[in-house]
């Protein structure tokens, strides 16, 4: 899957998992700010967003303090998560 | 212990799909309607897409809150004035079950941090910003002498000049809710 794909696919999960109602893929930009501004989620979702990580792409954040650049925005967590799954390849 | 007057201003009920705002019908769900918190978030015009991340519980608490509070005048008391009084006899056992299933694979926290049944009591404050006195209690059918007594006593010693009352309970998808 390439990075655009796993976006689209990402912004799905985020909906679907934080019952984000009224809002679709195409509402969310790439590089949106997903706390506070943007899409204005709280720390409730933030752990939904580790569990996320751990259910569909089987990666466990290894450090809390990573997460303020991993959750950042969909660019980011998509990076994260490809750099996770080529490390894992290697 | 002195008894202060107190009066009961307006009153909603959600009971079998049905709205009633002082006693009359305001709105009724058809038979068929499959999501009724989608209903009554429509049709209340709630506008609160926080709304969708509650549990059954708060929902039906926060819609008949809504329905309750649209012509109160928050404006003449302050937060702190505010109170809460709730009851009902299932707790938050929707949230618990739910909760409970999630854990078997993957621990939800957005279902964890419902259960608790005084969390409706926690969005009502935080929509409106009240800051006063709440309790919620769990006993098996309303008991309108102790929320009286308890409410009274709030209103001599802890400085409340109203309160928001009732009964929200929500079983095997059946919503009941009282407030006044």
């Amino acid at each position: 899957m390439d990075k655009k794909e796993l976006i689209y696919q990402l912004k799905q999960q985020i909906i679907k998992q934080l019952n984000l109602a009224g809002k679709t893929p195409e509402d969310i930009r790439d590089d949106d700010p997903l706390f506070v501004e943007g899409l204005g989620l709280d720390s409730i979702d933030a752990l939904e967003l580790i569990v996320l990580l751990q259910q569909e792409y089987n990666i466990k954040l290894k450090n809390a303090e990573e997460g303020q650049t991993i959750f950042r925005s969909v660019a980011t967590m998509a990076d994260y998560i490809l750099e996770q799954q080529t490390g894992a390849a290697n | 212990m002195q008894h202060t007057e107190l009066y009961i201003t307006e009153s909603v009920s959600v009971l079998n799909r049905t709205v009633v705002h002082n006693d009359k019908v305001l709105l009724e769900a058809e038979e068929h309607t499959e999501d009724f918190f989608q209903f009554l978030y429509d049709r209340l015009n709630i506008d609160y897409p926080k709304f969708f991340k509650m549990d059954a519980l708060c929902k039906l608490g926060t819609a008949a809150a809504h329905v309750l509070l649209r012509h109160f005048k928050k404006e003449e008391y302050l937060p702190e004035e505010v109170g809460i009084v709730l009851s009902n006899n299932s707790g938050s056992i929707e949230a618990d079950i739910n909760y409970y299933e999630s854990s078997k694979t993957f621990p939800s926290p957005s279902l964890f941090v419902y259960t608790l049944p005084n969390i409706v009591i926690g969005e009502i404050s935080i929509r409106y910003g009240f800051k006063g006195e709440n309790a919620f209690f769990i006993s098996e059918k309303f008991d309108a002498q102790w929320i009286y007594f308890y409410v009274n006593n709030l209103m001599q010693n802890q400085n409340i000049k109203c309160c928001i009352c009732g009964w929200v309970d929500v079983k095997d998808e059946q919503y009941n809710a009282r407030l006044f």
